[in-house]
């Protein structure tokens, strides 16, 4: 604590701590990562669903990739697991499959479309997706929804909602706190993300943690502390000083696009654009509770969310210094006047903000894929979030999150779930038109 | 004093005979909150009518419901006898009511010239398609120009003409904000702390703009805290507390009222106030007291200093 | 050291970073920050989702040739069309609304038409993913530079690539010269005002609302037409080429020019990608000549290390220099009063 204090006391060493550790990250080389696959590339995976409903891979099948021009730049077979990946450098490619060397009974969905064009950017690695399906007409789809669908969805909602609220919580009350919206939030989520999976790594190669589960304890652990280290430097060595020197917020607010660019393309740098996984839970295969599945390290991440979220709930109501939070939030010159260091309030919702969101990155990376476009996939969604529940709440951002997740996952029983996240947009939209508030929030008395 | 005030009686909500602003049932809730709940007010056509009244008291809001700048939950007001409920501020602006603010809201970025061409009504090359062809109001524009500049030199910013409005200090922005209202040649002029946080040195000048306003016959109606400004330039005193309005009459008046006295002194115990705010309102209130037992301080003479 | 830095060629990193800042990408975004500048720089609306104006112009126009088999220049003109539709969607409803509410919504627009853009829904129309390309051919039908290559001493140009650029750049330097007299004007006077305070502006009887809505509209139709240009530039309009972070660049580019400046977003685009090729092609270089080991940087990441120079770019330009290259420390210094 006293170190800390110290560093607080003195703004131009925490600068320089902090260009020390870019330079560490620099200057420490990352060989065993990027080198399974191309981090610039095409990729083709070709997958088809059985009589049982499950995914089988396509194995065998010829793909050929040209450029625009029609130079070839590779050809093979699809592997074990259906993929064909080929590193290329950036530009439009075409990608072709031979429709003839599909699995037996298994053919395109769409029998004219055997090749597709596809574009590839810096650091990318470009999908070229062939439906596949058993037999040859069109199949019939479904309409019948069932009370397991339903259920199942609503649990993935909920799970989603609940990882969602754990990068939006910081969001809200930064918001709240300050003014300031953080468009850098959601790459706190990716950076926490990152650091469990290098954090995983390490223990795993020293032995560390022993069993699965003791690693990814640690992994998470050891997120969280960078995420709260991270808000904590990036109040102190940015955001702190440009409210001290009066800059206004939206120029604070290009500060923190700038932020979030740098630190999204800092993880493509090192870590480079293919999706990776938890090792020590990745491969679980998924329980069945009741009508629902889920996996071991799901339950225990929706689990340990909503413990989280209480007791950061609890900590807000019972806590002087969570009461200092709220003051602060509802009016920060009445909180200031009654005797609260704001300065130190906001500090601290930078640090708890930046950890839940690590956390949250952590369960987010568990239950999809470690991925450094996470952070720009999920920005808009916790932004829905938390207007939806009303901007600078914590339990707003909590609702609203949910709510999200809920319509997210839900709204699939009815719309091609490649506009799901669509629906989420037109909310967030509609709520700002008729109730800018939020659900909870309160109107404010004008003038 | 002009003479067909004298006849009127002093009691809230009392008819004018010339009413320019008429104003019946204005009401304002900001959740369980009244901050508004005026049942009659009618303002002299011609003449400087004070808002006056403890802090909380409502003025800002009412000025506000006025100027179309917050809509009243329920209400009637109507300007030269036609009702304006739910005109928005430009509207109003064009019609002759302009306003100026608390916090003066000088446009920093722009030239002081800038700021008071913008005051002016009716510009040809405000709207897009013309604004692309100067010939169509360029001739306009040197007329606003020339009328600015008068302006300028008469409320003593013309060596400032082509320096940012950022520059100002405090006292100046307030006359700037003043002098660009009237560039909009209005009947009306709402005036919201017209002397707040200007020096003393300035606040002399600015009482003497406010005067000759009267003399071109604007009317006007501004808020104020300082009982000393008040009673030397208004010809009557509304006296607000609590979102109503207790008393009104010219200011000899209102120093006797027993609701104002009552209001003032008994300010603290509704609203919260820091210790120096409510040292200043006794002091204020007690002031108010004492000067209308020595009678009217005369600041009539300094009128003929006035420039034109 | 002096043996290594000879080992690079500086004159072809000279005439990569000159072309890059008269290239095609420095036209389109000079022209898609002009828009910008107009709803930042001079009114004052935060726009964080001009890529989205750029989306509909470019889809207007390819979907008009490509789909409808409609005349190029009813392309052209349903891609503005788009664009000030758009705007009106926007600004009607939410230009009421806070500032930053405004940011959030056009950034939540520019995703929505992305994802619409890429769903087999619409298919029909946009080709989803993989996004339409054969419209560009009825404007290169037009191009008066024939050769295929044009090689001007040390500058190489297509012929398609040189019609494009002066067509671009010509325009460009045409809305410049508009927008100059538009913001002398009146309107433009209005439009500054509504920027330093509207309500100072509504009270001398400005209809703030409707300034607002023209100006959304006026940059939104630049932003579209910046996107027609950039379709045609690359002959394909593809949905994954409007992420939101093209928003980004464009506002780091018109911060780099100095926000509520005619010319800022013409020579703040050269100088952005005329840098963004320079640090490339220097690294590049080191890279080849082992001058950087493998091990730091290899020639993959070299590309992903301009992004993060942008991002460390807009902040410290932010911090240090938010006037830009050519705004005055003082008119800066007047926001802090």
């Amino acid at each position: 604590m006293r170190r800390l204090r110290s560093l607080e006391d003195n703004p131009r060493r925490v600068a320089g701590l902090m260009m020390l550790i870019v330079a560490v990250l620099t200057a420490v080389p990352f060989p065993a990562l990027g080198q399974e696959d191309p981090t610039q590339g095409v990729r083709v995976k070709l997958s088809f669903k059985d009589e049982a409903g499950e995914t089988q891979p396509a194995v065998g099948v010829g793909v050929i990739v040209t450029t625009a021009d029609g130079t070839e730049l590779g050809a093979g077979v699809t592997g074990d697991d259906g993929e064909f990946v080929l590193a290329t450098d950036t530009g439009p490619m075409t990608v072709s499959i031979d429709p003839s060397t599909l699995p037996e009974g298994v053919s395109l969905r769409d029998t004219e479309v055997t090749s597709r064009n596809i574009v590839v950017d810096t650091g990318r690695v470009a999908i070229a997706l062939f439906p596949l399906q058993v037999g040859d007409g069109p199949i019939d789809t479904g309409s019948n929804i069932t009370a397991r669908q339903v259920l199942q969805l609503t649990l993935e909602g909920i799970k989603l909602g609940l990882f969602l609220a754990m990068g939006a919580i910081g969001l809200s009350l930064i918001f709240g706190t300050t003014g300031l919206v953080n468009f850098a939030h959601a790459e706190m989520v990716t950076w926490g993300m990152f650091a469990a999976f290098v954090a995983e790594g390490a223990a795993t190669a020293v032995g560390l943690g022993g069993t699965k589960t003791g690693t990814i304890l640690f992994a998470s652990i050891a997120a969280m502390l960078v995420g709260g280290a991270t808000g904590y430097l990036l109040d102190g060595a940015i955001f702190s000083r440009l409210r001290k020197r009066g800059t206004s917020l939206i120029a604070q607010m290009v500060v923190t696009i700038g932020l979030g660019i740098l630190a999204r393309y800092v993880i493509l740098y090192f870590f480079g654009g293919s999706s990776r996984f938890f090792k020590s839970v990745s491969g679980q295969s998924a329980m069945r509770i009741g009508l629902v599945e889920i996996t071991p390290s799901d339950l225990i991440s929706v689990g340990l969310s909503i413990g989280v979220l209480v007791l950061v709930g609890l900590a807000l109501q019972r806590t002087r210094i969570g009461r200092a939070m709220r003051a602060v939030a509802d009016n920060r010159d009445l909180a200031e006047s009654s005797g609260i260091d704001v300065q130190r309030v906001i500090r601290l919702v930078w640090v708890a903000g930046g950890a839940l969101a690590a956390l949250g990155g952590v369960f987010l990376g568990q239950a999809d894929q470690v991925q450094w476009e996470t952070g720009t996939r999920i920005l808009l969604l916790i932004f829905a979030g938390v207007t939806l529940g009303g901007l600078g709440t914590a339990y707003g951002a909590l609702v609203g999150c949910l709510m999200i997740g809920l319509g997210i996952q839900v709204s699939t029983l009815w719309i091609p779930s490649e506009l799901k996240n669509l629906g989420a947009l037109f909310l967030m939209v509609f709520i700002l038109l008729i109730r800018p508030q939020g659900i909870l929030g309160r109107k404010q008395r004008i003038g | 004093m002009p003479a067909d005030m004298a006849t009127i009686a002093h009691e809230p909500g009392v008819s004018k005979p010339d009413p320019v602003l008429a104003v019946e049932g204005m009401r304002r809730t900001f959740g369980g909150l009244v901050a508004v709940d005026v049942d009659k007010l009618e303002v002299q056509r011609g003449v400087i009518t004070a808002l006056i009244g403890p802090n909380g008291a409502g003025k800002t809001t009412f000025f506000n419901l006025l100027t179309g700048f917050d809509q009243a939950d329920e209400g009637s007001k109507a300007f030269n006898g036609s009702s304006i409920v739910g005109k928005s501020p430009h509207q109003l602006a064009r019609m002759g009511m302009v306003r100026t603010f608390q916090l003066t809201k000088s446009l920093t970025k722009l030239s002081v010239i800038d700021n008071m061409k913008l005051g002016a009504k009716g510009q040809r090359g405000e709207s897009f398609l013309t604004s692309i062809i100067p010939p169509l109001w360029i001739a306009q524009e040197r007329e606003i120009e020339a009328r600015a500049e008068d302006l300028l030199r008469r409320f003593k910013l013309d060596h400032m003409r082509n320096e940012y409005a950022g520059t100002l200090s405090g006292g100046q922005r307030k006359l700037l904000e003043m002098a660009r209202a009237l560039m909009s040649n209005p009947s009306v002029i709402c005036l919201d702390e017209p002397m707040a946080g200007v020096n003393p040195a300035l606040t002399q000048s600015l009482l003497e703009h406010v005067k000759s306003l009267r003399e071109e016959g604007i009317t006007v109606i501004f808020v104020e805290h300082d009982m000393d400004v008040v009673r030397d330039i208004s010809d009557w005193v509304v006296v607000m507390a609590e979102g109503r309005i207790i008393a009104e009459g010219p200011h000899e008046t209102i120093g006797k009222n027993q609701a104002v006295i009552d209001a003032y002194l008994g300010a603290h115990h509704d609203a919260p106030l820091s210790f120096e705010e409510e040292e200043e309102q006794l002091a204020a209130a007690m002031s108010a007291l004492a000067e209308t037992d020595q009678g009217e301080a005369d600041p009539a003479g300094r009128s003929t200093e006035e420039e034109e | 050291m002096t043996a290594l830095l000879a080992a690079v060629d500086w004159g072809q990193i000279g005439t990569l970073t000159v072309s890059a800042g008269l290239g095609v990408d420095a036209m389109v975004f000079a022209m898609a920050a002009m828009g910008l500048n107009i709803h930042f720089g001079y009114t004052g609306l935060l726009n964080f989702g001009h890529v989205g104006f750029m989306a509909v112009g470019g889809y207007g126009v390819g979907i008009a040739i490509a789909t409808w088999g409609w005349n190029p220049y009813l392309g052209l003109v349903l891609g503005v069309v788009f664009a000030l539709i758009l705007a009106l969607l926007l600004g009607v409803p939410t230009l009421r609304l806070r500032a930053d509410y405004l940011a959030i919504v056009t950034i939540a627009a520019s995703e929505i038409i992305r994802f619409l853009a890429r769903s087999t829904t619409l298919r029909p129309w946009t080709r989803g993913t993989e996004g339409l390309n054969e419209f560009a051919g009825e404007f290169y039908a037009l191009n008066p530079f024939k050769a295929t290559f044009y090689d001007w001493g040390p500058f190489f140009f297509t012929g398609n690539n040189l019609f494009i650029i002066l067509i671009g750049w010509g325009f460009t330097l045409l809305l410049a010269l508009l927008i100059w007299q538009l913001m002398r004007s009146p309107w433009g006077r209005v439009l500054k005002a509504i920027r330093e305070d509207e309500d100072a502006a509504r009270a001398l009887g400005k209809n703030a609302y409707w300034y607002k809505l023209q100006a959304l509209m006026l940059g939104g139709a630049i932003g579209g037409i910046a996107g027609m240009l950039q379709v045609i530039a690359k002959s394909t309009v593809q949905p994954d080429t409007f992420q939101p972070v093209i928003t980004f660049f464009i506002w780091t580019v018109l911060i780099l020019g100095g926000v509520g400046r005619v010319w800022s977003p013409i020579v703040g685009s050269m100088i952005f990608w005329g840098l963004l090729a320079l640090v490339e092609n220097v690294l590049r270089q080191f890279v080849t000549e082992g001058f950087i080991p493998p091990s730091i940087m290899d020639q993959n990441q070299v590309g992903i290390f301009r992004f993060m120079a942008v991002g460390i770019g807009l902040m410290t330009l932010m911090v240090y220099r938010p006037q830009g290259i050519f705004g005055s420390r003082e008119e800066m210094a007047l926001d802090a009063r």
